[in-house]
């Protein structure tokens, strides 16, 4: 029997929303569960990743932890894709692009109301923040983007099974109109 | 802003309206008279003229905001800009450009749209696109005012009168000195006289033996484009309309071109003479010469010839004579924007708008100024077109080739032993132009300025011509001892700069293309973003708005083609880099944290292939 494709998704700097997109193919998800093997992501809870034939990437990169994980799956996987606003332009989070980080951090540990024990953290176990949020394709060689915040389901479906087969991707105008 | 200023602001503004009117369309012209007076546009002054001419604050402000040369908050007292052409750099203008400012001890260096301000408002130093003076430069405007030949002493001095106040008047006047430069003549540039003999003719022959004569020419466009000169008068001419315009558009924006400061300054009549035959051909009352801001100082000699013209009947009503042959000219300043110099976007800046281009068709020849007929020409067709109507459409056609009739003027800058002015026949090889103004080791010659194409020694046999290399004149000439990534990085700074924002493909792209140049030179590019250059350069090409949008990447793509190793000696091994240094943009919150272990830290990228993955 031939292997499945690999798959592995992780989010990164994002709100899951594009995650969320993604079983919001429904019963789908049995299809594709036959297609596919997933590996590292959030649906499996498997914390490790192997090489894969595909990543999904949501969410753009904004601390140094996106960055190891980004590079990693850039690593393992053939093709490496950023799903959603966030992956392609940096989306929401990298509105803080417009202040200064120190700014920021000011607002919500220090001065910002309801704030208790004051203080910026400094353990080592959170990962640092980059200056500004940055989109994926300015760390690591990206193979698709798969724009929409979120992507809808249909057009997540679409894509999916259209790579898998090996055909050209097309999508539907009523995938990808956004109105 | 205190109460006197105000009032002086309102007078001044009253004045300029009492003189040059109250049209609308006449915004710019007040505009960049309170700057030249005020060093800024102050408030006083948006608000009397947004009431004066029944224009919004915000059309006012929006003019304000477009034209480099105008600004909402003073600059210094002596506001100074170094002309930042590529030809400028090979002649040691950055040099200067650091000398000065250590002289006038302000501190940085000065960018793009971010000029230094000294604290007392006594002087400010920027940038400026190319100020046309590529053969004698390194050169700067001083409250707009061109300084030719730079070197360390005339900057010293330049200092040494800033820090004492002496007024420009009183500044040597070599300083101001510009040449022409004229290095061989040809059709055109071979008889600078002019007794009015193309309008003698037309008035004897009539419009339509005048037109004959210019369509048997073959004349075609000169600044750039090349199209058919009669044809566009013909449409122009038969299009409907209440009145029709003659422009001359004299914004010579594109960088490494100045002929037309030559021939504006000893071929003005020849140039007036066009305009006006132009005009009894199509039958414009109204004509306006669009002068580039940079060329301010020509502006009394222009009105000297147009005055002397009034007076010898040449202009004005009833010219020669002739009954209901009455045509008159008046000169608009551009105010420091290199799209004014693509037609449209000329005439909407002559209307007192920003310039942004317009959506074509409809073209000028059917609506353009004001909506009405309009011929938009170069500065060298009309000048040619006056000499065919004298001398006949035959004596175009003696040179050139089969497709373009005549010659061409050049301005040639950059590595050689004589940069200036050079007129040739159309069909000349490039070698040629290269042998007769002693270049020596010519690596690559930039034809037709920053939007133009690159050319390597492989291209030199090509001739100057519209059907092989069209030109509107600029040839600069670089030698083997020169870097050509710094012209590429030169050329994608200006267009970044002087997109007008306005369509997406250009604005941004532009701005890609610049920072992915400027990654590529920092070292830190890879093979990946060689790729994205040429896609983002096809994007530009096929999806801008207008020509600056489709010829802004040529550089780019021309050189990524024939001279790849400018790129290639700098890339990183890696297939990918990251747009920017991952490990400094911790620093921040390496900082705030007070963090330094490993965590805090970004190692660098582990090239692909060099790492086995489980």
């Amino acid at each position: 029997m031939v292997e499945k494709p690999r798959v592995a998704t992780a989010s990164l700097c994002g709100c899951f929303g594009c995650h969320m997109s993604l079983l919001d193919i429904d019963e789908r998800i049995l299809q594709l569960v036959d297609l596919v093997t997933f590996d590292r992501t959030p649906l499996t809870d498997i914390k490790t990743l192997g090489d894969c034939d595909l990543g999904l990437i949501e969410g753009g990169v904004a601390n140094a932890e996106n960055v190891e994980v980004l590079r990693e799956f850039r690593r393992c996987c053939k093709t490496l894709v950023a799903v959603g606003a966030c992956a392609v332009n940096g989306g929401i989070p990298a509105m803080r692009n417009q202040f200064g980080l120190a700014e920021c951090l000011r607002e919500s540990y220090c001065e910002g109301i309801g704030v208790h024990n004051p203080g910026i953290p400094n353990d080592p176990e959170i990962p640092l923040l980059l200056n500004q949020v940055h989109p994926i394709h300015e760390v690591v060689a990206i193979d698709y983007v798969l724009p929409g915040c979120p992507p809808s389901a249909d057009a997540i479906w679409t894509f999916l099974t259209e790579l898998l087969e090996g055909r050209p991707i097309a999508f539907p105008y009523t995938q990808i109109h956004f109105d | 802003m205190n109460a006197s200023t105000a009032v002086t602001v309102e007078g001044f503004v009253a004045e300029s309206l009492v003189t040059h009117g109250r049209d609308p369309r006449h915004l710019l012209q007040h505009l960049i008279r309170v700057q030249q007076r005020f060093s800024c546009v102050p408030d006083a002054a948006v608000e009397a003229l947004s009431a004066a001419l029944d224009v919004t604050r915000t059309q006012v402000r929006a003019a304000i905001a477009f034209y480099a040369f105008l600004h909402e908050r003073p600059r210094g007292a002596f506001e100074i800009r170094f002309s930042d052409n590529i030809t400028d750099r090979m002649l040691g203008s950055r040099r200067l450009i650091r000398l000065l400012i250590e002289r006038l001890e302000l501190s940085g260096l000065p960018a793009w749209g971010r000029d230094l301000i000294r604290d007392d408002g006594r002087v400010s130093v920027g940038l400026a696109s190319c100020t046309g003076m590529c053969d004698q430069g390194p050169a700067l405007l001083v409250n707009g005012q061109a300084v030719t030949n730079l070197d360390a002493q005339r900057v010293d001095r330049i200092a040494d009168l800033v820090q004492e106040g002496i007024p420009l008047e009183r500044w040597p006047g070599e300083f101001f000195r510009v040449e022409n430069n004229i290095r061989r003549h040809g059709l055109l540039l071979s008889n600078p006289a002019n007794d009015g003999a193309a309008l003698h003719r037309l008035i004897d022959e009539g419009a339509d033996d005048a037109l004959a004569e210019v369509e048997r020419s073959g004349l075609r466009g000169r600044g750039g484009a090349g199209f058919t000169t009669a044809i566009k008068w013909r449409f122009c001419r038969e299009a409907p309309g209440i009145d029709r315009y003659v422009v001359c558009n004299a914004d010579e924006g594109e960088p490494g071109t100045f002929k037309d400061r030559v021939l504006l300054t000893d071929y003005a009549d020849l140039v007036i003479e066009g305009m006006t035959v132009c005009a009894g051909v199509i039958g414009a009352r109204r004509g306006f010469l669009y002068l580039r801001g940079e060329y301010r100082y020509l502006l009394p000699h222009l009105e000297s010839v147009l005055q002397r013209r009034r007076a010898e009947g040449l202009l004005g009503t009833m010219i020669l004579g002739r009954d209901g042959f009455d045509f008159d000219i008046e000169i608009h300043l551009g105010a420091g924007a290199y799209i004014c110099g693509e037609e449209s976007a000329l005439i909407e800046s002559l209307e007192g708008k920003r310039g942004v281009t317009r959506k074509r068709p409809p073209f000028p020849v059917t609506s353009g100024f004001d909506d009405q007929p309009t011929v938009v020409n170069n500065v060298e067709t009309f000048l040619a077109a006056a000499r065919v109507v004298q001398w006949g459409g035959y004596w175009l056609r003696g040179e050139g080739t089969d497709q373009s009739a005549g010659s061409k003027i050049l301005s040639v800058s950059g590595d050689c032993a004589w940069p200036g002015i050079y007129e040739y026949p159309f069909g000349t090889p490039v070698h040629q132009v290269l042998s007769d103004c002693g270049a020596e080791n010519t690596q690559a010659v930039q034809i037709s300025g920053a939007a133009g194409a690159t050319l390597s020694p492989a291209d030199f046999d090509r001739i100057i011509a519209f059907e092989d290399l069209p030109t509107a004149g600029s040839f600069m000439i670089f030698d083997d001892s020169r870097d050509l990534l710094d012209m590429v990085r030169n050329f994608a700074a200006f267009f970044a700069h002087e997109s007008c924002g306005f369509c997406t493909p250009c604005r941004v792209g532009g701005a890609l293309l610049r920072n992915l140049v400027e990654k590529v030179a920092a070292g830190q590019g890879s093979e990946y973003d060689l790729s994205e250059m040429r896609h983002i350069g096809a994007v530009m090409r096929q999806a801008s708005y207008c020509g600056l949008g489709h010829t802004a990447p040529n550089h780019v793509l021309n050189t990524l083609d024939k001279f790849p190793q400018i790129y290639r000696r700098r890339l990183e091994r890696e297939a990918h880099t990251p747009s920017f240094d991952l490990d400094s943009a911790l620093s921040e919150a390496r900082a705030l944290t007070g963090r330094d272990d490993i965590g805090a830290h970004i190692r660098a990228q582990i090239p692909e292939g060099s790492e086995v993955s489980a």
